[in-house]
């Protein structure tokens, strides 16, 4: 059976041109970076092309650039470290309900060690409110933590706007970039950003490397201590292969962005469209003007996430849910319930995630799968069974962002 | 964190045994709720010995819910009510090669909507089941809070 890969938000394949340009550092070339003879230097160099490479594409000086092991280890640096080298300013942190949890639970550790957070509510499509964000901002607010772009819903946030009021205010800016860097232009400096988290395995480069950009002059506690690695900052020897496969994505990635964009635009908004077309009770979740062009996240009145995916997968469909179950908890989607959706509307969506490989005989392959899918769940489904007998309520219309209403109609 | 299924659960999810509803059911039972993300209802046609000629159901619920929801009823037909009390939760786990124990609460589910129908059953003809008690309203062993709806009423 073929396999079709619609889940590149949570990862994507290793580029061919990574792979090579990784594969010296995987074979011949080994060195120690801190290593003085010439296997090292050679080593250290390609690091500091890797970091010119990655600094140029966001507008940085490389120094500016540290390596880490990926998205998480990135968040959790750049909040924990600014919070406690600066926690005699103040102890008050701002984020979003909707960040990833390498945000959420960094900010839920630092409560615990005495630091105050507020979780910013947003809009019913996923929008943070520079308003709220202002209100928000007290004298003793040192940090703000707010996600370039959402990793279920693909909302892209105010960032420019965000990162404008904390300057006026004295408020550090920190933004998990894990969705959107490689995805949408980036420049640290027109966006006014202070520090920025990203990974290599999200825009087609290794799993196990990311990186985090820190201004000049902003202070940070290390993470990680040990050796002189990332002058002092982040021990560990580095990890060369890796560092150098992120790079050649990267590089790869910003120059084709336009492009892939737009051909993955015209592939999510076919999709989008076919799903609220022809699927009744569903509706898009997030906002489809401030999106991300690689995600669709639809949910599906009276049925249950998990088993969608299930039969998905038994098509060859790679898809995911903000459906608990398939996370191991029970819990339904943060993400969801923070864009007002109740719990039974929660349990019931699908992320589908595009990336370069994806064709458009792939979205119209599950759209039919999706059809069929969702059909043969609701002849099993209770609720479905009273909603036809008049039993039970549709609700999920209530719940469609305006500008989609129409398209339903 | 990915889960595995078994094959059982899988083959039971996949081509569920079962599916419908029962005209005029001697019994049907609804437990669970749509804020959890499981519900189950189950229908019983008993004849006059007290023997289920037929059993179905229809889930709105994961994998597991579904397959257990279909091994519950392939377990509980050809038999008497008083055996059917013996399909224990731990009977359809069995039969389905286990669970993964964050699932484990949807093969309780299996057992008390087995119970809600027969509790049911029961009421509608006057009769006591023995070891049949009012099926509990809250079974929740796993931090999972599960109603019980009355189908005639609340849904």
């Amino acid at each position: 059976m073929k396999q079709i890969y619609l889940d590149n938000a949570s990862t994507t394949p290793l580029r061919p041109e990574a792979l090579d340009a990784m594969m010296p550092y995987l074979t011949t070339e080994y060195g120690n970076p801190s290593s003085l003879y010439p296997l090292g230097h050679r080593s250290e160099n390609a690091i500091a092309d890797a970091r010119a490479a990655l600094a140029g594409l966001i507008g940085a000086k490389p120094s500016e650039i540290y390596f880490t092991s990926g998205g998480s280890e990135s968040d959790n640096w750049a909040i924990k470290g600014y919070a406690h080298a600066n926690k005699a300013k103040g102890t008050h942190i701002i984020t979003s309900a909707i960040e990833h949890h390498a945000v959420l639970h960094v900010c839920a550790a630092l409560e615990k060690d005495g630091f105050e957070v507020t979780y910013l509510p947003v809009d019913a499509e996923g929008m943070v409110s520079p308003a709220d964000f202002e209100a928000a901002i007290r004298e003793d607010t040192i940090l703000a933590s707010i996600m370039f772009a959402n990793n279920e819903v693909g909302t892209i946030e105010p960032i420019a706007e965000l990162a404008a009021i904390a300057k006026q205010h004295g408020v550090a800016f920190h933004t998990d970039a894990v969705q959107a860097f490689g995805h949408l232009p980036i420049d640290v400096n027109e966006l006014g950003i202070d520090m920025l988290s990203a990974s290599a395995h999200k825009l087609e480069g290794p799993k196990g490397v990311g990186l985090l950009y820190v201004r000049r002059g902003i202070k940070l506690d290390n993470l990680i201590d040990g050796g002189q690695q990332e002058r002092g900052r982040r021990a560990s020897t580095e990890n060369v292969p890796g560092i150098v496969g992120f790079a050649k994505a990267a590089e790869l990635a910003w120059d084709g962005m336009d492009a892939e964009a737009n051909r993955q635009l015209a592939m999510r908004d076919h999709c989008i469209k076919r799903i609220l077309a022809e699927i009744p009770h569903c509706k898009l979740n997030g906002s489809w003007e401030n999106r991300l062009a690689n995600n669709v996240n639809v949910s599906f009145e009276f049925i249950e996430g998990e088993g969608m995916l299930l039969q998905l997968a038994a098509k060859g469909l790679c898809t995911s849910s903000g459906s608990a179950c398939t996370s191991g908890s029970l819990d339904p989607s943060h993400v969801l319930l923070a864009l007002g959706m109740p719990h039974e509307i929660s349990h019931g969506s699908l992320r589908v995630t595009l990336g370069r490989a994806t064709t458009m005989e792939d979205i119209d392959y599950l759209v039919d799968s999706l059809k069929a899918t969702i059909e043969n769940l609701r002849m099993m489904s209770p609720l479905y069974e009273d909603y036809k007998q008049g039993n039970y309520d549709s609700i999920i219309a209530g719940y469609a962002a305006d500008g989609m209403k129409n398209v339903h109609a | 964190m990915a889960m595995q299924y078994s094959d059982a659960v899988m083959d039971h999810f996949t081509n569920p045994r079962n599916v419908g509803e029962i005209e005029c059911a001697s019994g049907c039972g609804t437990v669970g709720n749509a804020v959890c993300g499981d519900i189950m209802r189950i229908y019983l046609d008993i004849d006059d010995d007290g023997v289920i000629r037929d059993a179905k159901f229809k889930t709105f619920g994961c994998g597991a819910a579904i397959a257990t929801s279909s091994m519950a009823t392939e377990l509980v037909k050809g038999k008497t009510v008083q055996e059917a009390l013996k399909v224990t939760n731990k009977a359809v786990m069995e039969a389905l090669d286990g669970l993964p124990p964050v699932k484990v609460h949807c093969s309780l589910l299996a057992e008390e909507a087995i119970h809600a129908a027969l509790w049911d059953y029961a009421e509608k003809n006057g009769l006591t089941i023995e070891g049949l008690e009012k099926p509990v309203s809250d079974i929740s062993e796993h931090d999972h809070h599960v109603e019980l709806v009355d189908a005639e009423e609340d849904l």
